[in-house]
């Protein structure tokens, strides 16, 4: 009995789809999940995907924050469901205040598409666990929209307490305060992640496989609990 | 509300001699005496903008028909088989195996693109994207081949950055990867910038689509975006004689695309196809309503009505030969059987695309349209769609053709370099110029993981992506054009230009298959630009009967020039084809230190046309490049055979640049050096620099080498072994050695100088 | 009928890369004397009835603004 592990697609979304066969790569099993439809199918966590929600209308995140599924989300992640938004996931987790701050306007002003090494830094999220601390991956970073802003309090309160699950090594690519690439809240079940562990699955069509780990990490948390 | 008189058919018999402004909407006195003689009264002023706007040069082809005839003439006998659906359609459809069927385009959206960049580059992605949708296919991976003026002048800062941004912002927002493509900077283009836009799908064979309306009682329905006034600019002038005073507000030139809205179409094709709910569909392009219902009419077994009125509107002050013109983006047109309405409009609403029905199937062979129940359209409707004008232009060899083609690049006439630290200086001058520079800046703009297929992407020889996860089939897409080598011979340069593309997809070890073409040219009311037009056309259906790769669509841009100037005549060819499992493709980096770098095909002492004469003298004279389609085929066989067959570390091919411009290449995409030791019965300088044709630069892991030896010695094709994969520099044997961060920083240094300057530091 | 005009800023302390673009092209432009450029949205929405204040408080703090990174002003240009 594997992991099941949805995905859930809003109008827009586009790397929904890679993200099920991320899932299906590291050995649990994909579940659909449609904006419309609250039911989150008894998934053992959820994946917000990547793409643009709504055409970016309004803000990125803005609309797709109150889709029906958006509320048992919430709820579920309250209660300590695993969730993991990518890219345009971890807008909507933002609009949704699941997570601290907002991503604004590359500072560069270009849309950017690059293989980015990051450090991973916190191991105790759901969906770390499956790497080393301080373990450095090389995963694919696409967006336009990727700048992380918080203020300094804010900032300060995720350093000190370790929610930053993973920082821009060599170069910052959109300007992140902090280079930060990813976080989580306190409890660590939701994290929020820039770059597309999705595309780092197969050596065939990404850079490494790197991006496995935040998938396993699910299937490790399942055995073990 | 407005108050003008509608002109309906009634109207318009009773009013025979009524001045109509046909002229100023683009129709000769020969044409309009034409459709009145059709018609057997004076067009209704709504049925005179749809033959205006159908019979243009841009919707009917008038001016090239008679030359693209060829393409269907001469469609190779090998090819029968794979072309599952030849030229006619939105886009041609060819059989990959594992019964998929691949689709695939390209086209052109220049004058847009120069009014307005960003807006013109994203809207003939969507267009792309439509034509390939119309189909039954899901798209898959997208390809833009651009060419601007000369790189640094104000112009081109201005066109270049905005096309960019345009592509990346509609193709990253529509989720298709973009896999391939060029960039092409030539003071030919100033004013005149080539935004040609490719695009493939994939479906399974019984899921194509073809554009026509049959069986009587069913229904027309137009769903995706309301209509408003994109695009329409001239027919204004239809609208305003008939309007008074209170007027219509401006009426833009310019389409607007929404990418969103095209991707929910998408999805809602898929679902529509998928549940088979659609008989027979269209795209909205150029000329909207009027081409998409005329299309479908002609196409099919009877005639069509529509309620013109029914069209949901974004702009209701609209006159009705506005609705019928407007080029408003992300609209669809299908033809469904009225059981299926329901399914139809479910899944319309599943994905929140707006779906009206407008129309239906009659007896009969004509089209009418009605406006709040007044009929202000009665054609038949292949005269509009496909009887349009035909003409055969004049077409005379430039009187300057024979002493271009005389004033060859020889030593004599351009000093050439001969010291090696010369052509080590040239190397670099030649590596940092804005067409050999690295186009990452642009590239990087693109999203090229979406979909998580894509195999191979640029600055790779062609794009490859998967199609298949089960049994790893994949196809390989490459573009390819030279407006240099065609001004020099319109009918060799349009070869060279296909040899290219074929040799790129062969590279990267998929067998080629189809082709499509994208014709930019001057005025075709230039004598001269319509000789090189004709003789493009001939060389290119030569070329591909002789390669056994059909033309299977593509697109005629005319009039690409300001004032008297035409552009240089630029064909662009690309060319699919198909690799049975992706795992084996062939990258262009250098694999491992220690593999064998191998030269093979001929090299001879040619420039004319070249990159070298056109950086360091300014030269355009000579003749091109020979072609040798028997060689082409032949090294073809042997990348797709290396590469299956496991014996191919990389390959690259040899094009604009030279021999060493495709060993920099290898050697910085995979930051391994080489030491190369030149053929000695060989000028070092023409070693480095020529671009002759049907070239390839192969490596191979030493233990391979005897083997793929065997196989070019078998074919008669050339193989020298010219070097080793090791140290982290090009070592040119006694003439120079250049530290790959030395070439590095030339390479990527020029495109973000040239157009970064918007750029503004990060924050922290 | 009613119209109400929400206006939506950045918060200063919030990078604005587009504002910096368009003082850029101000520059470039041959204007001088510009200091600062900041770029916002504007919403302009209509009611059938009257507008009522508490709602487009709500309308413009949950949905029009981030007021995470952005802040609002709303005026009632018509009050119907």
């Amino acid at each position: 009995m594997t992991a099941r592990i949805g995905v859930v697609t809003f109008p827009g979304s586009l790397d929904d789809r890679d993200a099920q066969r991320a899932v299906r790569v590291s050995g649990a099993e994909p579940v659909a999940l449609w904006h419309g439809d609250a039911d989150l199918h008894g998934v053992d966590a959820v994946v917000l995907p990547g793409g643009f929600s709504y055409g970016d209308y309004l803000r990125c995140g803005a609309i797709a924050r109150f889709a029906p599924v958006m509320q048992n989300v919430i709820d579920a992640a309250g209660d300590g469901l695993p969730v993991l938004g990518i890219c345009n996931g971890f807008q909507i987790l933002c609009e949704s205040h699941l997570l601290p701050g907002a991503l604004i306007r590359n500072d560069v002003r270009r849309f950017v598409c690059r293989d980015q090494w990051l450090r991973i830094e916190n191991t105790d999220t759901a969906w770390t666990t499956q790497y080393a601390t301080g373990q450095e991956i090389l995963v694919p970073l696409k967006n336009g929209e990727g700048g992380y802003v918080a203020d300094e309090s804010t900032l300060d309160r995720l350093e000190g307490e370790g929610r930053v699950v993973a920082r821009y090594l060599h170069d910052n690519p959109n300007g992140s305060y902090r280079d930060i690439a990813g976080i989580s809240n306190e409890r660590g079940n939701v994290v929020g992640l820039m770059p597309h562990p999705e595309h780092a699955v197969e050596t065939l069509t990404g850079p490494t496989t790197d991006g496995l780990g935040f998938f396993a990490s699910i299937l490790h948390g399942l055995v073990s609990a | 509300m407005n108050l003008h008189t509608t002109d309906t058919v009634k109207h318009a018999e009773s009013t025979p001699d009524v001045g109509q402004p046909y002229a100023e909407l683009g129709l000769k006195g020969d044409e309009y005496a034409r459709i009145r003689e059709i018609l057997g009264r004076r067009p209704t002023s709504a049925e005179l903008a749809m033959y205006s706007v159908m019979w243009s040069e841009h919707c009917s082809y008038k001016s090239s028909k008679v030359h693209l005839r060829q393409f269907g003439d001469k469609v190779p006998a090998e090819a029968a088989d794979v072309l599952l659906v030849g030229i006619g359609e939105n886009a041609g459809v060819v059989d990959v195996g594992h019964g998929l069927a691949v689709t695939f385009k390209i086209e052109s959206h220049n004058h847009p693109s120069y009014v307005e960049p960003y807006q013109g580059a994203a809207t003939g992605v969507g267009g792309i994207v439509r034509d390939i949708l119309s189909m039954g296919a899901r798209p898959v991976a997208v390809m833009d081949p651009l060419r601007f003026g000369t790189a640094d002048t104000a112009d081109t800062m201005r066109v270049l950055p905005g096309v960019v941004a345009g592509i990346g912002g509609y193709g990253n927002c529509l989720g298709l990867p973009n896999i391939g493509g060029e960039v092409v900077f030539d003071e030919s283009y100033n004013g005149n910038p080539l935004v040609n836009a490719l695009c493939v799908g994939v479906m399974p064979h019984d899921r194509i689509q073809t554009a026509h309306a049959s069986g009587v009682g069913n229904l027309v329905i137009l769903f995706g975006a309301r209509t408003g006034g994109d695009g329409i600019g001239g027919v204004s002038v239809l609208a305003s004689e008939t309007f008074d005073e209170g007027g219509p507000s401006k009426r833009p030139s310019v389409q607007v695309g929404d990418p969103f809205a095209e991707k929910v179409l998408i999805e809602a094709c898929q679902e529509l196809f998928a549940q088979r709910l659609v008989i027979g569909i269209q795209d909205l392009g150029g000329a909207g309503i009027s081409c998409a219902t005329s299309e479908l009419a002609s196409n099919g077994d009877g005639g069509m009505h529509v309620w013109l009125d029914r069209v949901p509107l974004r702009d209701h002050t609209l006159a009705p030969e506005e609705i019928l013109m407007s080029e408003s983006q992300e609209r669809m047109c299908a033809v469904v059987e009225p059981t299926q309405l329901a399914g139809f409009l479910d899944v319309c609403e599943k994905w929140d695309v707006e779906a009206t029905v407008i129309g239906e199937v009659i007896e009969g062979g004509r089209l009418t349209i009605d406006w709040h129940g007044e009929r202000i359209v009665d054609v038949p409707p292949r005269t509009v769609a496909h009887e349009g004008p035909v003409y055969n232009r004049p077409m005379v060899r430039p009187a300057d053709q024979d002493a271009l083609q005389a004033d060859e690049p020889t030593a004599q006439r351009l000093p050439r370099p001969a010291t090696p630290a010369e052509l080590r200086a040239t190397v670099l001058t030649m590596a940092a110029s804005p067409n050999l520079a690295s186009k990452a800046w642009v590239t990087d703009q693109y999203d090229r993981y979406v979909l998580g297929n894509t195999v191979l992407a640029q600055p790779e020889d062609s794009g490859v992506v998967r199609i298949d996860e089960e049994t790893g089939l994949g196809v390989a897409v490459s573009t390819d054009g030279n407006g240099r080598w065609c001004r020099l011979d319109p009918y060799l340069g349009a070869q060279l230009v296909l040899a290219e593309a074929y040799r790129n997809v062969a590279t990267t070890g998929a067998k080629p298959l189809a082709v499509s073409d994208c014709l930019n040219f001057g005025s075709p009311e230039d004598p001269e630009v319509m000789w090189q037009f004709a003789e493009a056309v001939r060389g290119l259906a030569d070329g591909c009967q002789e390669l056994g790769t059909p033309v299977t669509g593509g697109n005629v841009s005319f009039y690409n020039q300001t004032g008297e100037t035409a552009i240089l005549p630029t064909p662009v060819v690309g060319v699919l084809g198909v690799i049975d499992d992706v795992e084996r493709r062939t990258p262009m980096s250098f694999a491992d230190d220690g593999d064998t770098i191998l030269l093979v095909g001929d090299t001879s002492d040619e420039f004319g046309g070249s990159e070298w004469a056109h950086v360091v003298h300014g030269h355009l004279g000579g003749r091109p490049p020979k072609v040798d389609f028997a060689r082409e085929r032949q090294l073809a066989e042997i990348l797709v055979a290396g590469s299956r067959d496991g014996m191919v570390s990389a390959a690259h091919d040899i094009s604009t640049g030279g021999l060493v411009q495709t060993l920099i290449e290898m050697a910085l995409r995979s930051s391994r050096g080489a030491r190369v030791f030149l053929p000695d019965d060989i000028d070092p300088f023409v070693a480095l620099f020529s671009e002759s044709g049907g070239r390839v630069v192969v490596t191979v892991p030493r233990s391979e080498e005897v083997r793929f030896a065997d196989m070019c010695i078998a074919r008669h094709v050339p193989v020298t072994r010219i070097g080793v994969v090791d140290g982290s520099s090009l070592d040119v044997q006694s003439l120079f050695d250049i530290p790959l961060a030395e070439l590095r920083m030339a390479s990527e240094a020029t495109i973000p100088q040239l157009f970064d300057h918007d750029a503004t530091a990060p924050a922290s | 009928m009613a119209r109400v005009v929400v206006d939506v800023m950045l918060k200063p302390e919030i990078l604005d890369p587009q504002g910096q673009a368009v003082q850029g092209a101000l520059a470039r432009l041959g204007v001088s004397g510009v200091t600062s450029v900041r770029q916002g949205k504007r919403f302009e929405i209509d009611f059938d009835g009257a507008a009522d204040e508490a709602t487009v408080q709500e309308i413009a703090s949950t949905l029009l603004a981030n007021t995470v990174i952005e802040d609002f002003a709303v005026h009632i240009e018509d009050a119907g």
